[in-house]
């Protein structure tokens, strides 16, 4: 019997577990996919916001600058790539002033430190390839963008080392209500739990009917974003976004913890939740709008294109409840949702209390984590680290310089990998320039050096995407030779 | 064009380099070349430096025939022409270094040094009095031309493909769709055919093929793979593996036309849709990119815009015969051993034949070579005529058009006074196939001005 399940290991339900990970609780953390992070967490605008944009009156106004605060002290504690690059919301004309003036006012009730407004001229004197055109800024310091999926991961790797229970490819089918436990059923294994967190993103309103009447409805919409090469270089320093006005919501340009330009996204409802492709359409959107806040941009650099789906409601705020006995939803997260992240896991935790959880602290926790990115050691280091570690000395992925040593020690931080994108989001190969042309096959042969799994049973990326097919009939005559 | 000393910003317990003579960044063919060739040429202490555990580079996983028609006037297989050039290195004093990546370049006025590391003998920074780049190209991905659609598995590009398949024995697909009808794309259908697959069809944006004739003749028809020009994927469908694709007929500005589209079902989408010459390292360095190549700016032997740094074979620009890779890079071998050679003599020693003869119109020796529209581009990019004279040497001229030719046309040299400087007949032109005129060093003493334009003219 756990004492937790939590259904659905993004960047919610994996700050849950980090959580709960500190005390006396047999806890499992159930995911659908064959890693964590893989719905929104992993498809969004990475971005640590500032907290000037959702209303005061919502749980998002009331979370966001909390949120921002504990993130940026985790990422640190995590040892996760965040930089606090600080945020410009730039106008052009009269109406985009008010809202400005609007969002500094709200910034101002939600607890926003350090806004300032600019005119056009000094925000350039922070940002010199803004548009000319633009004649008003709001400043907000204490904000930034992070490496979302590793900040998700981050928590999973430390919540599993303290003893919670991750079950990878176990997709919640039902949940029946046992007297004074849960039974959380999937076509592997039932589990027996007293209390249940419903954190399954996208689906969580689905999850959600499993156990009461339904209360919201999940709107997926799906966003397209372009990332330009890191030789674009460092064309701006901050998280640029344009006003919001009639014709379009304003298609962003931020820079990536890994030196790229992020641009987008469009939003667009779509039926089927699981969509992430991307479309002509949307993609052309986004290019129409891209260089309007930079008009220098050139998405010719582009090296790849992605979509995510946000998991927006018709409920309009999160929804942080109790639903049913022992059962918490903490459903509707959309943005500032990776920024709220670490504090809503810390309020869900009060609530379950408030149902009869009961806490007590382990004697002994450790919630840090530590990553070696050769790309940070300085230079004069490099050589004594290489000559006592020389896996570290390999380059596997030239475009990013990841080495042979970053993806062996991901692979031993207690979470099963068996993708090649799961490699790529643990230590950032295949993220540059050849998209993984050149090293995809060599972390293929290390994947099944270390795992011991066979070529065929590693995928892309979820189940399903395997990579290839069989031997060649030239290596079967070999073998056969042989 | 200038040489500009950087400082060397170097950690102080790295002070005690390892010197060379000539550090060559690549072992593929044009790395091997240029070690030889400066071997040839004089030089003794000779490192190639190969990021991969063998020599040989591309042309190990090029198990196919075809190679060596020029150079060796023989067909032989990738791996038997790189093996060529490897058994040349057996009794020379030239040095490799495998497994090891370069990580960056430092370039001062007497010396390049080179930051790498490896595995097996960790971080380490030598110094090196010339330097080859040849480092090669890589493949453009799905995402630079942004086909939209699913990221599912089965979208590859063709080299990577062929690194699966003919190195490591395994199949990357059962149904295919090939895009783009460059030379590696047209192989692994014949390839992938070969192994039990179906190559559905190959799809080209162009009105023409980007790959060599002989292999449209020998990888498509002679296995009745239809190709489509003027065609292009437009959508990619599947959950997890590639189910689908939508491909649809393009206008003369490359905009799919409405009511085109045909479905085929494939498992996997093979990318052949151009290559790009690796010169991020080239740029950290300093050297100057030429936009047209995405190579760097070389002059007429190879010298890159930066002292004692030279260039040659795929990381100068895209070659579809190796054989010209290979005389690329010897040329670029000899011309780091004579710029070492200087470099040790000292240049303050008069060279006489340096002199520009009296009574010649031209006010400096360095020229600039411009192209037409119907011309992509040339390399070098400029010649400087004082180091031509210095050499007695003609020069080579490479370069590609940008349409197809069918009908025999001129190839011109104008000065920029509009003067004929040399001209030359072709039968025959097409983007896939680079083209090379010697252009005599006699005939360049009397042009005027310091620009030579290079067009396509008709047959009077």
């Amino acid at each position: 019997m756990y004492d937790l399940a939590i259904i659905g290991a993004g960047v919610v339900g994996c700050c849950l577990a980090y959580e709960c990970s500190r005390y006396n609780l047999k806890v499992l953390l159930l995911e659908k996919e064959n890693d964590v992070s893989l719905g929104a967490s992993r498809a969004n605008t990475a971005i640590i916001h500032g907290g000037y944009d959702p209303d005061p009156d919502t749980l998002m106004g009331q979370m966001n600058v909390p949120g921002a605060y504990l993130t940026m002290d985790r990422v640190e504690t995590l040892d996760v790539e965040f930089i606090k690059t600080g945020s410009l919301i730039v106008g052009f004309d009269e109406k985009d002033a008010q809202v400005i003036q609007e969002k500094y006012e709200k910034g101002l009730i939600n607890g926003v430190k350090g806004m300032e407004i600019l005119n056009g001229d000094e925000a350039r004197d922070r940002e010199p390839q803004l548009s000319p055109e633009v004649t008003i800024a709001l400043w907000v310091p204490d904000s930034g963008v992070i490496n979302p999926w590793e900040f998700t991961l981050a928590h999973a790797e430390v919540a599993v080392r303290e003893g919670v229970d991750l079950k990878l490819n176990h997709e919640v089918t039902g949940i029946d209500w046992q007297e004074d436990h849960y039974l959380v059923h999937t076509p592997e294994e039932s589990f027996a739990a007293r209390y249940v967190a419903n954190c399954a993103g996208i689906h969580a309103d689905e999850i959600h009917s499993m156990v009461a009447e339904p209360a919201f409805k999940i709107e997926a919409t799906r966003g397209q974003y372009y990332v330009l090469d890191r030789a674009v270089g460092e064309i701006i320093k901050s998280v640029i976004f344009p006003c919001p006005n009639a014709l379009t919501k304003g298609i962003l340009v931020a820079p990536t913890v890994h030196g790229n330009i992020l641009v987008g996204p469009d939003a667009e409802r779509i039926d089927d939740k699981e969509n992430t492709s991307t479309t002509a359409a949307g993609l052309s959107h986004v290019a129409q709008n891209a260089s309007r806040c930079v008009p220098g941009l050139n998405l010719r650099s582009n090296i790849r294109n992605y979509a995510g789906v946000r998991a927006n409601s018709d409920y309009g705020d999160f929804f942080l409840k109790i639903v049913a006995p022992h059962f918490l939803d903490i459903a509707a997260i959309k943005s500032p949702g990776l920024t709220c992240a670490p504090v809503l896991a810390q309020e869900a935790v009060k609530l379950l209390q408030g149902e009869g959880l009961v806490y007590t602290p382990k004697a002994e926790w450790d919630g840090t984590r530590k990553v070696v990115r050769f790309k940070e050691i300085p230079e004069e280091d490099r050589a004594a680290f290489i000559a006592d570690h020389p896996d570290y000395g390999r380059v596997i992925c030239r475009c990013e310089t990841i080495t042979e040593g970053e993806i062996v020690a991901a692979l031993k931080r207690g979470l099963p990998v068996v993708s090649l994108d799961g490699v790529k989001r643990r230590t950032g190969t295949g993220m540059g320039r050849c998209q993984g042309g050149f090293c995809g096959p060599r972390i293929v042969e290390i994947l099944c050096r270390e795992t011991g799994i066979s070529p065929e049973a590693i995928t892309q990326d979820k189940a399903g995407s395997y990579i290839l097919c069989g031997p060649t009939k030239s290596e079967v005559q070999e073998e056969e030779r042989a | 064009m200038k040489h500009v000393p950087r400082a060397a910003n170097l950690p102080e317990h790295l002070a005690n380099y390892p010197e060379y003579e000539l550090i060559v960044v690549g072992g593929g063919p044009a790395g091997l070349a240029a070690a030889v060739g400066a071997y040839q040429a004089g030089l003794r202490k000779i490192l190639i430096v190969e990021r991969d555990t063998f020599l040989g580079g591309i042309l190990n996983q090029c198990i196919h025939n075809g190679f060596g028609l020029h150079h060796f006037g023989e067909e032989l297989t990738g791996p038997e022409y790189a093996s060529r050039f490897i058994d040349q290195l057996e009794g020379t004093t030239i040095e490799t270094a495998l497994d090891t990546m370069v990580l960056s370049i430092n370039n001062t006025d007497a010396w390049r040094y080179i930051h790498m590391m490896s595995k097996a003998e960790g971080y380490q920074v030598l110094r090196t009095k010339a330097l080859v780049l040849a480092m090669g190209c890589r493949e453009r991905t799905r995402m630079q031309i942004q086909i939209p659609g699913s990221r599912a598995a089965g979208i590859i590009n063709a080299g990577q493909a062929q690194q699966f398949v003919n190195l490591e024995g395994h199949m990357v697909g059962k149904r295919v769709i090939i895009l783009g009808s460059g030379d590696i794309g047209l192989i692994m259908a014949r390839r992938l055919t070969l192994e039990g697959a179906k190559v559905v069809a190959c799809v080209e944006l162009m009105p023409y093929s980007g790959g060599l004739m002989r292999n449209i003749v020998q990888c498509l028809q002679d296995y009745d793979i239809p190709l489509y020009l003027s065609h292009t994927i437009t959508d990619i469908r599947g959950k997890y593996r590639v189910e689908g694709v939508t491909v649809q007929a393009v206008d003369e500005h490359f905009k799919p036309i409405p009511g085109t589209e045909v479905d085929y079902e494939v498992d996997t989408v093979l990318l052949s849709v151009g290559l790009i010459p690796e010169n991020e390292l080239s740029r950290a360095a300093g050297v100057q990119i030429d936009p047209h190549t995405s190579g760097p700016s070389v002059y007429e032997n190879g010298e890159t815009s930066e002292k004692g740094i030279f260039a040659c074979g795929n990381v100068l620009h895209v070659h579809d015969l190796v054989d010209y890779v290979t005389e690329e890079a010897l040329a670029a071998g000899q011309a780091a051993a004579t710029f070492v050679k200087q470099e040790i003599r000292g240049s303050e020693t008069p060279n006489e034949q340096n002199r520009i003869e009296p009574g010649q119109q031209l006010t400096s020796s360095l020229i600039a070579l411009k192209t037409d529209d119907h011309i992509a581009y040339t390399v070098p990019q400029h010649i400087r005529l004082d180091k031509l004279v210095e050499m007695d040497k003609n020069v080579r001229i490479f370069f590609r058009v940008r349409q197809n030719y069918p009908e025999p046309t001129r190839v011109v040299f104008r000065d920029g006074q509009g003067k004929q400087i040399a001209a030359f007949k072709r039968p025959y032109m097409a983007p896939g196939e680079m083209e090379n005129v010697s252009l005599p060093m006699t005939l360049l003493k009397q042009m005027s001005g310091q620009e030579l334009k290079l067009s396509v003219e008709e047959i009077a």
